[in-house]
């Protein structure tokens, strides 16, 4: 699904600067050959579609938006306040800040931890020849489960005090560690519990090392390439498209995250793993302020937005599709 | 790799060691896996629940909403994919591109508006907040079904309608049995996510009666009143065999899935 430039010249889609640039004479050419009938089915087809995103996105994103700027507790009705929700947040808020810091960093660790580790088992996968679909499998189990309340729960007491981590600790002899209550390593637990499910990256880098043609690798070895420059000048390359598809999607699921924080350590100990999404939560939910948390949500919007536009744009100096001519 | 394998795995199965563990020994060694006597009762006492309200219920719930909505969502993706793939009309290319932006965008921004207009509609503290968006198709779904469809030769198509066929009929009855295995990719996921839905539950449901197992396993294992360990890991444990179940069973189409399209867990 990495996006390319439409093969067909009459639309050219940019994403994700959404930009769209259209041909009107061509489209004005097509329509005529379009019959009214295909029209219909196509849009009868996709009505629910059209139906859904116009009542369940459209609508709720714009709502949202006017929310933003007003003050709204469920009661009554909203009251416009301006820019006020936005003046509070950056200038009067510690709890945004800390939030984002977090997020930020949680993203910023645990993305990259996840990828390097998911293409490094998927690289020793690819060379294994025994069983390689158990190992798969059993590796993806935690990934298929991951998302999971139980396992959230079991994360917990895993790293509790007199969990199993600990428990491991005392037997080796080493130091046992508050792991939940120190708000240096607390949101270490979450990165980890992040890091563990690395299983679903994994398949997609698995799949897209199976894509290199085996002769590349023959072909360099007969000019004395050694396995290292092998992986820097081959299948690095050959895998940037899934690495862009994986860091993409890996940075907006990051930046997301729920779960973790609200069930493992409900933000504590001293607010250090509190997370934007569950700040957004409480804003919204626990003290009603819903053109708050709107503004909020705005906010993450604007900043995975930019995040994503810069992943996109940079990918043109390291992503290399085959057959282009560099 | 069998170590590493094996230690990734050390979670779960310390998970389920400790759901067979005496409550009280728990964490006395805990990072034991299998227990010094095996405590299968952990599992009847969890299921008794909270507040009178028993796992047969939680389960019961959970099914429903899952049931439905992976129907919802299957049905209608089938459906909105084929309208993509096959039929030529005008503003397709706009309309694709819209849905591909509502794939990247999170559900949290329509959390908060949603919430306030389902309210509006009295649906708090009911099960349609959770089912019935399902039913206007999952952008995800639809784009895996559409990559599957593509793989159909059109001349298929162009067969069926010389013998008289029409677009309905191309569809129902040449391109709906082809795409079963598009079809059960996308159910077994829709069955996951909702399996594990938690936020969605959250905020719409508020009577312990009509909790899913997701809900109700957060409520059960609030650290500041669980005190029989054992049963908490038991139904902790119990909450994921369903998902193992369905795993086992068509782990070639999760992994074909995930593997053709770039799938996020």
């Amino acid at each position: 699904m990495i996006p390319k430039k439409s093969e067909q010249h009459d639309s050219v889609v940019h994403f994700p600067n959404k930009k769209i640039t259209y041909n009107p004479v061509k489209i004005l050419k097509s329509r005529k050959k379009k019959s009214g009938y295909e029209n219909l089915t196509g849009y009868l087809f996709i009505s629910p579609f059209l139906i859904g995103l116009m009542c369940l996105t459209l609508y709720p994103v714009l709502y949202s938006l006017y929310l933003s700027f007003t003050e709204y507790d469920l009661l009554g009705t909203p009251t416009w306040t301006g820019l006020d929700n936005y003046q509070r947040m950056f200038t009067n808020d510690a709890m945004f800040w800390t939030s984002m810091k977090t997020t930020f960093f949680y993203a910023g660790v645990a993305v990259p931890i996840r990828l390097v580790f998911a293409l490094l088992v998927a690289l020793a996968l690819n060379k294994i020849t025994e069983m390689v679909g158990l190992y798969r499998t059993m590796l993806y189990l935690p990934s298929v489960v991951g998302g999971s309340i139980a396992i959230s729960i079991m994360w917990r007491q895993l790293f509790g005090n007199d969990g199993a981590f600990n428990s491991i600790l005392d037997t080796l002899g080493l130091p046992t560690h508050s792991w939940l209550g120190d708000p240096g390593t607390a949101i270490w637990t979450l990165i980890v519990l992040y890091g563990w499910q690395f299983g679903s990256s994994m398949l997609i880098f698995l799949a897209g090392l199976r894509n290199i043609p085996k002769t590349y690798y023959e072909a360099s070895s007969v000019d004395g390439a050694r396995p290292i420059q092998q992986f820097f000048k081959i299948t690095l390359p050959l895998l940037t498209p899934v690495i862009l598809f994986n860091t993409v999607m890996q940075v907006i699921n990051g930046f997301m995250a729920f779960t973790p924080s609200f069930i493992v350590t409900n933000g504590g100990p001293m607010n250090s793993t509190v997370l934007f999404v569950l700040y957004m939560y409480r804003r919204a939910f626990e003290f009603f302020e819903m053109g708050y948390g709107s503004a909020m949500a705005w906010v993450m919007l604007v900043i995975i937005a930019l995040l994503t536009a810069f992943i996109f744009k940079s990918s043109d100096k390291w992503v290399h599709y085959e057959g282009e001519q560099k | 790799m069998i170590l590493f394998t094996l230690l990734m795995l050390y979670p779960l199965a310390w998970l389920v060691g400790s759901s067979l563990k005496e409550s009280s020994t728990v964490f006395v060694e805990a990072h034991k896996i299998i227990p010094d006597a095996f405590h299968f009762e952990n599992y009847i006492e969890g299921w008794k629940g909270f507040g009178g309200i028993t796992f047969t219920t939680f389960f019961t719930n959970s099914l429903v909403i899952v049931i439905i909505s992976t129907i919802g969502s299957v049905l209608s993706s089938t459906l909105i994919a084929y309208g993509f793939a096959r039929i030529n009309f005008v503003g397709k290319k706009l309309w694709f591109v819209c849905m591909m932006l509502t794939m990247m965008l999170p559900y949290e921004m329509v959390m908060i508006p949603q919430y306030i207009m389902f309210n509006g509609f009295g649906w708090i503290d009911t099960y349609l907040p959770l089912i019935l968006p399902t039913f206007f198709g999952a952008p995800f779904f639809i784009f895996l079904i559409i990559q599957f469809i593509r793989t159909i030769p059109t001349e298929l198509d162009q067969a069926a309608k010389i013998d008289g066929c029409g677009t309905f009929g191309i569809f129902f009855r040449i391109i709906c049995p082809l795409v079963v295995p598009a079809m059960m990719t996308a159910a077994i996921f829709s069955f996951y996510w909702r399996w594990d839905d938690f936020m969605g539950p959250l905020l719409y449901l508020t009577t312990p009666e009509k909790y899913p197992v997701s809900l109700a396993l957060k409520l059960f294992s609030d650290p500041n009143s669980v005190t029989n360990w054992g049963a908490m890991f038991a139904m902790s444990t119990i909450s994921l065999i369903p998902v193992f179940i369905i795993f086992f069973i068509f782990q070639r189409y999760i992994v074909d899935g995930i593997s053709t399209s770039g799938l996020k867990s």
